[in-house]
């Protein structure tokens, strides 16, 4: 084994392992005056992995180059876009989060050294081509998510939120575990390359049943329909920022990790798995379109559109083709983008006390009281539902036609369609802050860093977005061959 | 002008009018919308004024690769030219219709209505069918915004209807569109329009973009969102609704469904046939007993454009041409009414009928507005409603002697409602003091209905100017659908010449009474 070639490719994981053990021992020298500072040390440990991922992007790295320790790992292109993402949403995390803890005084440097560790796990989920791999890397993100949950620890809500999110999560790496023991003892290894091999020649029931227990496990970390229960509670309960961390970050890492599961491990047998996720991926987009209509906080709706997205990415995955997978990282990327502007926003509305604000109630009339919060909110919505010339519909045309021209065309029909019942809570939210009478209770303006975040994100689902698609479309098309070539 | 990308420059004005509208308060947004709108007229002639009649098929056409193999790809022809011109016409007046009676966020409704150009515009000149797809649905925030801001009372029911059902009708649309983009290698519309997909598959699509025009045209029975729309939107709103965006399902059918599926569209005649007449004589039956203008206005649409639909699936030129025609001077007549509704509501702020009456004693040039465009609604001859009505029934005549006989009978009680309605509102005696007192039409509005009275009597009077840039272009669909055209039931056979006069009497008396050859026969309506 090439060990300095091995380390070369996990560069990443190294600089961001390395500055969370490094910056928890200044947290726990410095105190709680060094938040800021750690926060800031994060963003640019994070900024410096990203520019590493970066270039495995750039080279388009994929196949036997781009692979780490014996094929427990491999750094190929498709991580990279991965890595990429999810380093920028972090970033996007920890700048927000000041604006929200320092009024409650719970702005602590651990809640940036969490973050930290987490990232350390998406990046080694995103890139694991072993089942072990990929489960070390799940638990590392789990664990550290599992406490950012749980920050405010004197809130109850937060507390609630953790303790759920803990308990259902180590449910579904229970499903997890066992769905990998049985793959393994139907193929006898644990290599994405050897389970693929091995599944070549047909699949046995007991490696369906170890494919379903994995895809199980999978949905639950993406927050797929059934096993999507804990979301509205963990998102709704969790603080703010670390609810936007969910949302973005892990998200991309367990949809990606999902993606390659699927694609790479259990890639030789696509129908076996083809219609698990399509169920999925229709019970998803309804369920989450449904149960967002009654829905009377933001945060909680906006966990519901976020299983609703979860949706519509697997939409993309149900086509078992490079353009599928290429298609999902447009989702993603852009998905990404819409909810951490949508967060920002949320975060923002606070009352002249500096409470933040959760309710429809709150932002009624908001955008003749606060008319830049309610027009960046309002693109937002229009675009999470998916209505052109804003991005979110680059990003569901981008998985419908993945879809459409791998030859489902009954799937895109009735995602499609299905949309449109997701469209009416956007609407609610236009409407709520447009045509109703204002309250005018959101006074208080947001953080400077809150504002850019907004602004930026806006900007960015904006037409004037499009100018950025072609890049991206490159970016996303050389991830997807980069897993693709690997097969 | 060879080089200047004109169409660019009419999308251009009204998004700079729009940015700057945003930042400035209610006397400069109004300013500013009103400019814009006039250079977009003046573009908009001068568009006109350089279109080549007769030349190429696709004019003044720009491209610009975008991603993912979809193009920026702008140009017209004749007929999307004429809805252009509907469009950059109605949006001043609209301007002005706003001028008082909207008093609160000016800036953003003045924005709005410049945003709704924009895509208006865009639908008809987008060459790409994505772009098509992207300017056809983004038109629905704006007209959102618009109902749900400054609608009426019941704004937010009217604005989710509005919303929801027309975005269901489309969604369907754009799977097929994606399908279509597969098939042909291609998401250029001029090369698709040459592209015969397979009779099969042509009525699912036809199906999945009937879906979306149908609703947006609006067909019986997916109609209901219009009246709801249409009441509780702001006067200009309504303007725009009845003037262009009905227009948009029109375009999309003779644009795609006819000439892209013309197996599907010979196969679904009947349908199209059917809801039609059913259109016809219910909402026009509907429109005798409504209580409010709007409403009784806006089911007059439904029933006028249905004589649209029946046109267009004529299957033969004059249907097409009449269509067309039915269109545009749908466009002036019902956006001229609206105006002439609006004008009332602005003084007594009630759209209920009975608050009228007598307007003639008080409000004479008013009176004589109203009556040109209640008689062009009906299609007295003389206006554009006239030349509308004959050329396209005598279109749907050459199919269907049936669906013309029940299409006429919508006219006729086309011409109940709307003269009920001028009755109840103008003659009569003044039974309401405040309706009674109201001054009558003041410099403004003289501004606004002049304008559209002039253009309804010209086409009305001299079709030839609006026919002509489309003669070329509607020929050239009928062309294509001729293939899968259907037989009629009124076709007039050409017969062979008797070999004697008629009062010819045989000098051996050899031949039998009757015998005759076959004369000009027509089946029978079945």
């Amino acid at each position: 084994m090439d060990y300095a070639n091995s380390f070369g490719h996990i560069v990443p994981e190294l600089v961001l392992t390395g500055a969370a053990l490094a910056l928890l021992l200044v947290s726990a020298f410095a105190g709680d005056k060094a938040s800021r500072l750690v926060s800031i040390l994060a963003a640019v440990a994070l900024g410096g992995a990203g520019a590493f991922a970066a270039s495995t992007l750039a080279e388009g790295s994929s196949g036997a180059a781009a692979v780490a320790f014996g094929g427990l790992l491999s750094a190929d292109a498709f991580a990279g876009f991965a890595k990429l993402l999810m380093y920028i949403a972090a970033i996007g995390c920890l700048m927000i989060a000041p604006g929200f803890f320092d009024h409650r005084k719970a702005m602590k440097p651990e809640y940036p050294v969490l973050v930290l560790f987490a990232t350390v796990g998406m990046s080694i989920m995103v890139s694991a081509t072993d089942l072990i791999t990929l489960y070390i890397g799940l638990e590392l993100n789990s664990l550290a998510a599992y406490v950012l949950a749980s920050f405010l620890r004197n809130d109850s809500r937060s507390a609630e939120a953790g303790l759920k999110y803990f308990v259902l999560g180590a449910l579904a790496s229970g499903i997890l575990l066992y769905g990998m023991s049985l793959t393994y003892g139907f193929t006898g290894t644990t290599s994405f390359d050897g389970i693929r091999i091995a599944q070549e020649t047909g699949l046995s029931t007991g490696a369906l049943f170890g494919l379903i227990f994995v895809l199980a496990g999978l949905a639950f970390k993406i927050s797929a329909v059934p096993f999507h229960m804990w979301t509205p509670d963990v998102y709704e309960g969790a603080p703010t920022p670390v609810t936007t961390f969910f949302a973005t970050a892990p998200k991309v890492a367990a949809i990606v990790l999902t993606a390659r599961v699927a694609l790479d491990a259990f890639g030789s047998q696509p129908d076996a798995w083809r219609q698990v996720v399509i169920f999925a991926a229709l019970a998803s987009i309804v369920v989450g379109a449904l149960g967002a209509i009654g829905q009377n906080n933001l945060k909680r709706l906006l966990a519901y559109s976020s299983i609703n997205n979860v949706g519509f990415i697997l939409v993309g995955l149900a086509a078992a083709s490079a353009e599928g997978a290429s298609a999902m990282l447009f989702y993603l990327a852009i998905y990404v983008v819409m909810s951490l502007g949508s967060f920002a926003a949320v975060l923002m509305l606070r009352n002249g006390d500096g409470d933040n604000l959760e309710t429809f109630e709150d932002i009624a009339g908001l955008s003749s009281t606060r008319p830049g919060i309610a027009w960046c909110l309002a693109a937002l919505m229009f675009s999470l539902a998916g209505i052109p010339p804003l991005m979110g519909f680059f990003a569901k045309l981008a998985v419908f036609w993945a879809v459409v021209n791998a030859g489902l065309i009954p799937l895109a029909v009735i995602g499609m369609a299905a949309s449109v019942i997701g469209a009416f809570y956007y609407l609610k939210f236009v409407k709520v802050m447009f045509f109703d009478e204002p309250v005018g209770r959101a006074t208080k303006a947001g953080s400077a860093a809150q504002w850019a975040i907004l602004v930026v994100c806006t900007v960015l689902i904006s037409p004037l977005g499009w100018f950025l698609t072609g890049a991206l479309e490159t970016m996303t098309n050389t991830a997807a061959a980069g897993l693709f070539a690997g097969v | 002008m060879e080089g200047l990308p004109i169409l660019s420059l009419m999308l251009l004005v009204p998004l700079v009018g729009a940015v700057l509208c945003m930042m400035s308060n209610a006397t400069n947004a109004r300013w500013i919308a009103l400019i814009a709108t006039l250079i977009d007229l003046v573009l908009g002639i001068a568009l006109w004024m350089n279109f080549d009649i007769g030349g190429a098929q696709w004019q003044f056409t720009e491209r610009a690769d975008l991603f993912a193999g979809f193009q920026y790809a702008l140009g017209i022809d004749g007929i999307a030219l004429m809805l252009i011109m509907l469009s950059v016409f109605l949006m001043p007046i609209c301007i002005l219709a706003s001028w008082t009676s909207v008093t609160k966020r000016v800036g953003e409704y003045m924005a709005a209505f410049l945003v709704m150009e924009l895509l208006m515009i865009g639908v008809f000149a987008a060459q790409d069918i994505l772009l098509f797809y992207i300017f056809f649905e983004a038109g629905l925030i704006p007209m959102y915004l618009i109902i749900g801001i400054w609608g009426g009372s019941d704004r937010i029911y009217a604005s989710f209807k509005f919303f929801l059902y027309t975005l269901l009708g489309s969604v369907v649309m754009l799977i097929a569109m994606l399908w279509m983009i597969g098939e042909a290698g291609t998401s250029s519309i001029p090369v698709l329009l040459q592209y015969d997909f397979a009779p099969e598959a042509q009525t699912w699509l036809w199906l999945a973009f009937f879906a979306s025009f149908a609703v947006k045209m609006p067909m019986w029975p997916v109609h209901t969102w219009l009246p709801a729309a249409h009441v509780q939107a702001p006067t200009a709103g309504s303007v725009i609704l009845a003037g262009v965006l009905l227009k948009l399902g029109g375009y999309g059918f003779i644009r795609f469904s006819l000439p892209m599926f013309p197996e599907a569209s010979a196969q679904f005649v009947w349908l199209v046939f059917g809801l039609s007449m059913a259109a016809v004589v219910i909402t026009s039956l509907i429109a005798l007993v409504q209580q409010d203008m709007k409403k009784l206005i806006a089911y007059s649409s439904v029933a006028h454009m249905a004589i649209v639909t029946a046109g267009l699936f004529a299957f033969n030129f004059q249907g097409l041409e009449g269509a067309m025609v039915m269109m545009l001077s749908h466009g002036l007549v019902s956006g001229a009414l609206f105006l002439c509704v609006g004008v009332i509501y602005d003084r007594l702020h009630t759209r209920e009928i009975a608050r009228y009456g007598g307007l003639a004693t008080n409000m004479p040039r008013y009176a004589l507005f109203f009556l040109l465009f209640t008689m062009a609604s009906i299609g007295l001859p003389g206006t554009s409603g006239f030349v509308a009505e004959f050329i396209s029934l005598a279109g749907v005549y050459q199919i269907s002697s049936t669906t013309t006989f029940v299409l006429t009978t919508g006219i006729i009680l086309g011409a109940g409602y709307m003269l009920y309605l001028y009755r109840r509102v103008v003659f009569g005696e003044q039974k309401n003091a405040d309706a009674a007192a109201m001054p009558d039409l003041n410099a403004r509005e003289w501004l606004m209905l002049t304008p559209v009275a002039a253009a309804v009597l010209w086409m009305g009077v001299y079709p030839e100017s609006f026919l002509a840039p489309m003669r070329s272009d509607i020929a050239a669909v009928e062309a294509r659908i001729a293939r899968a055209a259907p037989q009629g039931d009124a076709m007039p056979v050409a017969g062979e010449p008797r070999e004697h006069a008629a009062n010819y009497v045989a000098g051996d008396h050899g031949g039998g009474e009757g015998e005759h050859g076959g004369s000009a026969g027509t089946e029978s309506e079945h």
